[in-house]
């Protein structure tokens, strides 16, 4: 008995700041997130990456299927301020090719041509386009273009048939990006569902999912997506595969939310202060959605976050393998189809970019998802 | 112990069972089967097939018989260890599977034992020095190599061998070696070369562990009995390895298990990359081709190997953690 | 001058995090007479534990010892300062389990739950001892049947999560005893345990005093438990020491209002139909937060007043 009246730590105010005390949860968790800083920085390069790949038809300076059949395998431009004499230009500029052929191996070699001056010019009209097939345009953020109206950049050069890496970067970043988020939404549903109802109902069908999940997490997925890839008819559109291709990645991907949505569930259930919420008479409804949400609903959103990689990863693979997506959409593992072998990528090196922005997505999507995690504990006051 | 090696081995015989039916459907999804797309193949060339001749083709593939007795066929031969045969190579699918299936075992094994050897002693000195400059540089190579596409990082290595040092690393043996039956060099000459495929494979799921058992080591680190255990006299030293790494490992060996999934995955596509003579190649062949007997077993085996894995981590987890045999 | 095992002058320990720095002990003087049962007093974050751990040179970052001594002056070995010594200092091996040794609040974390009990008591001695481990096994069964844990040929073999929470903290003592420490820290032995199993334990340290007459460190913030089994009591609030003094000049007459406000929150020591007062009410507007230095009232009666 003695010890409850104790242990209350009176009359001394706490160390920490009276403001703390008056904080709702969501606004101490985006307190804990903000602290995690690397987090934050993913946050901003993830929007980034999908406003930009979004309106890849504004970002990008040119379509996905435009040739330069004048620089075929080129390599990257460098942006300039200075010409080769030192003259400098506020405008940043790029030099144009200049193809050689060299006479023992027949290979297209290219060098920067000081004579051809193209400089940037931002918010130009260039290409014309349709965004989203909707809106018709042919103003792009940024195109290269001489007051003669000639000109080209390729910042990071082009492939064997002459097209703008760094145009089709950001279009296939669109198709890459949309799969990991469609795929996730597929995931998270499916996850939430299986999960929801073998914590919610039990008994056998708990059983059963709970035997599902075992089956579907002991199976080398690749190998079954390659499986189920390879059966999506040859004669669909490319769009259909796109579809097929994400409800494939997302068949055996929602295991683990499903696992924990199940196991929240039960845990919560028996909760101290769910019964405590149950005894002074809350209602069903109210204890679902004011109690029991709010402590899994993060913890889902934190696993969703973490599991956006996997399905990226899987879609590059598949796509590396000319199973997944297949073109004329391109996504960054079609663009990296070509680079079968090293006699290529020592020829060409710059059609691994693509794989570069796989790496940084993928970083992103992996710290973001620890930075909400550690957000979204309750009990993890951060830092200390 | 025994009881629980019984009951284990039970749910994995039930597992395996349910995956044979998730196979079985998966080959069978693409519409048409062998006969159709050989008798597009004979139209093609001009030839008519008579309805006695295809009769006689389906049932020579038992595809004249309901699905269901087509499974049950299919998975009495499998169990008794009759294959099938491929159409594509013209062979059983025995005689095709067991060589490839043993370098998968192998390149597997060898990315397991990278991934300890690397996670391990990586994973330990992060938790001991939290927040150092070496934690900080672990981290973010950790994080590098979890975000990086295991195709990617052959395609890489490859290219940079092949830049730096002008070797090829394709293949699982030295050019010299290649067509050589074998012999005890030929051995060291496999093993010399195992541990690129093996670290490229083991790469992400290193990167996983190492995460996970510096989190773990943290945790017990903290405890109370490892506090008891220095207040009784244990130097820091034996502190680490007896006390809070025999638990942290615990969590590690579980998952060991589930990573093996991931690590066949990644070994089917990395052997493609490096043009390694394992499973991946044919696997795509076949399912490109429909051979549904190649495609099925390599599916089949596949499963076995990881779920036979997963059983052996468990029963090690069992055997170093006395709470769950006693369960 | 009274025989002494243990004296504390000037302790000053401090934290330092990312939100700043908490002075978790300001100047903190205090005596352990040899051989007797000192308690010391107070609620949490008073200071008891963090002292405890400095004792036993136990204090983890980001917690320093910034100031003052710890004179320790063992009857086996030479005296010496558990502050002054430095961390790779071999004699800090021999203050843990060796000279003093702790027992936990909580006993079911404070075993390692993947080590067998008998090892895990015998690991104790192969510590400190040139022993082998079969005779070491051997003593461990002895001081195990010590402290009472039945039908022990078995138990020995167990591991502690087929204990219950009593059975454990019985572990825990047989390991802190089993190499005959001179000081026993007993950190909130009882907290976490039953009240029927909280009188058995408390029994048993008693008894085990009697027997191997130690000198113990008795961690508490339960009044009632200082009344069965101190000799000497030292208050602490706030990272200082109140009021220092033997257990019935301590509770018979309390000269600090904090101490005073301590025991009103009692409950017994009121009637029953007066409402028992917390200590906040009961120390009322006195104030008990400025640091006098302790001064000496009487022979080892020692109070922080003005």
């Amino acid at each position: 008995m003695s010890e409850a009246v104790l242990e209350r730590p009176q009359p001394i105010a706490l160390e920490t700041p009276d403001e703390l005390n008056f904080l709702t949860p969501r606004q101490l968790a985006w307190r804990r997130f903000k602290r995690h800083r690397l987090a934050l920085i993913s946050a901003v390069i993830l929007i980034v990456m999908y406003l930009v790949t979004g309106f890849a038809e504004f970002f990008a300076p040119y379509a996905t299927t435009s040739r330069n059949v004048g620089a075929i395998n080129a390599p990257p431009m460098n942006v300039r301020f200075f010409e080769h004499d030192g003259t400098f230009h506020l405008r940043p500029f790029v030099y144009g090719y200049d193809l050689h052929i060299n006479e023992q191996t027949w290979a297209r070699e290219y060098s920067e041509n000081p004579e051809k001056i193209y400089p940037l010019r931002f918010f130009a009209r260039g290409e014309t386009y349709e965004l989203w097939n909707l809106f018709e345009g042919d103003i792009h953020f940024f195109i290269a273009e001489n007051d003669e109206g000639d000109g080209y950049i390729h910042f990071l050069g082009t492939d064997q048939l002459g097209r703008d890496v760094f145009s089709r970067v950001i279009y296939g970043g669109r198709i890459s990006l949309s799969i990991g988020m469609l795929g996730i939404g597929l995931t998270l549903f499916l996850g939430v569902l299986f999960g929801g109802f073998a914590g919610y109902l039990g008994g056998w069908i708990d059983r059963i999912v709970q035997r599902m999940i075992e089956v579907l997490q002991s199976l080398p997925t690749l190998p079954l997506w390659m499986a189920l890839t390879a059966a999506l008819p040859a004669h669909w559109s490319s769009l259909r595969i796109y579809f097929g291709v994400t409800i494939i990645l997302s068949l055996f991907g929602w295991t683990a939310l499903a696992r924990q949505v199940r196991g929240r569930f039960l845990a919560l259930r028996n909760e101290d202060f769910v019964i405590a919420a149950r005894l002074i008479g809350s209602g069903q409804n109210r204890i679902i959605f004011k109690h029991m949400m709010p402590s899994f609903l993060s913890h889902t959103i934190t696993t969703a976050t973490l599991a956006v990689p996997g399905v990226i990863l899987g879609e590059t693979a598949l796509s590396f393998l000319g199973i997944g997506i297949r073109p004329p959409i391109v996504s960054w593992g079609v663009l990296m189809e070509q680079a079968q072998n090293y006699q290529v990528i020592s020829m060409t090196p710059w059609i691994l970019y693509p794989g570069l922005f796989v790496v940084i997505a993928v970083m992103a999507f992996n710290i973001l998802g620890d930075g909400l995690r550690d957000a979204a504990d309750p009990y993890n006051m951060g830092g200390q | 112990m025994l009881h629980y090696v019984i009951k284990r081995m039970g749910t994995m015989v039930l597992t395996l069972a349910f995956i044979s039916v998730i196979v079985f459907v998966v080959i069978q999804l693409p519409p048409g089967d062998i006969v159709t797309s050989t008798l597009e193949r004979m139209e093609a060339s001009g030839m008519q097939a008579s309805d006695e001749y295809v009769q006689n083709l389906r049932a020579r593939y038992n595809l004249d018989k309901p699905l269901y007795l087509q499974y049950l066929n299919w998975i009495f031969n499998f169990v008794q260890g009759d294959l099938g045969y491929s159409y594509i190579y013209s062979k059983p699918v025995n005689e095709l599977v067991w060589e490839r299936l043993g370098y998968t075992l192998l390149i597997t094994i060898s990315a397991v034992i990278f991934t300890w050897v690397v996670a391990v002693p990586f994973g330990i000195y992060s938790a001991v020095r939290q927040y150092s400059i070496g934690d900080y540089f672990i981290t973010v190579v950790a994080l590098i190599g979890l975000a990086t596409p295991n195709f990617l990082l052959a395609l890489l290595v490859m290219f940079f061998a092949w830049e730096w040092f002008g070797i090829s690393i394709g293949g699982l043996y030295s050019m010299e070696f290649r067509d050589q039956p074998f012999s005890i060099p030929k051995l060291f000459d496999l093993l010399s070369r195992l541990w690129i495929p093996g670290s490229v494979v083991g790469m992400g799921g290193t990167a996983v562990t190492m995460r996970i058992l510096r989190a773990n080591l943290l945790d017990e680190l903290n405890k109370p009995y490892v506090v008891t255990a220095r207040a009784k006299g244990v130097k820091p030293i034996k502190l680490i390895f007896k006390y809070p790494l025999r638990i942290a490992i615990n969590p590690f060996i579980s998952t060991l298990g589930l990573l093996l999934p991931t690590l066949i995955s990644g070994e089917a596509i990395v052997s493609m990359v490096l043009n390694l003579p394992t499973t991946g190649r044919m696997l795509l062949q076949a399912l490109l081709a429909q051979d549904m007997y190649l495609a099925g077993s390599f599916l089949m085996l596949l499963a076995i190997l990881t779920v036979v894995g997963m059983l052996i981590s468990d029963l090690v987890l069992a055997w170093s953690d006395p709470r769950i045999r006693y369960e | 001058m009274a025989d002494n095992i243990l004296e504390i002058r000037n302790l000053g320990v401090r934290f330092k995090t990312d939100t700043g720095v908490t002075n978790a002990l300001n100047d903190v003087n205090f005596d352990v007479p040899r051989g007797k049962v000192t308690a010391i007093v107070g609620e949490s974050g008073s200071g008891k534990s963090v002292t405890a751990n400095c004792i036993m040179r136990l204090l983890q970052p980001p917690g320093e010892i910034v100031n003052g001594s710890i004179h320790f002056n063992p009857s086996r070995t030479a005296p010496f300062d558990v502050v002054a010594i430095s961390d790779r200092d071999p004699r800090i091996y021999d203050l843990h389990g060796g000279l003093i040794s702790m027992v936990f609040q909580e006993p079911m974390t404070a075993l390692s739950p993947v080590h067998r009990v008998g090892n895990q008591v015998a690991e104790a001695i192969l510590c400190h001892r040139d022993v082998s481990k079969d005779a070491a096994m051997a003593e461990a069964h002895d001081m195990l049947s010590r402290v009472g844990i039945p039908d022990i040929d078995t138990r020995i073999q167990m591991y502690p999560f087929e204990f219950s929470g009593g059975m454990r903290q019985r572990v825990v003592i047989a390991t802190a005893l089993v190499c005959n420490p001179e000081v026993l820290i007993c950190d909130e032995p009882t907290t976490a345990l039953d009240v029927t199993i909280q009188a058995e334990i408390l029994t048993l340290i008693k008894d085990l005093q009697e027997e191997l007459s130690n000198s113990i460190i008795f961690i508490t913030h339960d009044i009632g438990i200082v009344a069965q089994i101190a000799d000497y009591v030292v208050v602490m609030y706030q990272g200082r020491v109140l009021e220092i003094g033997t257990v019935r000049q301590v509770l018979k007459d309390p000269l600090h209002p904090y101490t005073k406000g301590l025991l009103a929150a009692i409950p017994g020591n009121v009637p029953k139909s007066v409402r028992l007062s917390t200590i906040a009410t009961a120390v009322g507007d006195a104030d008990i937060t400025t640091p006098y230095p302790l001064k000496e009232v009487g022979e080892g009666r020692l109070v922080s007043l003005p």
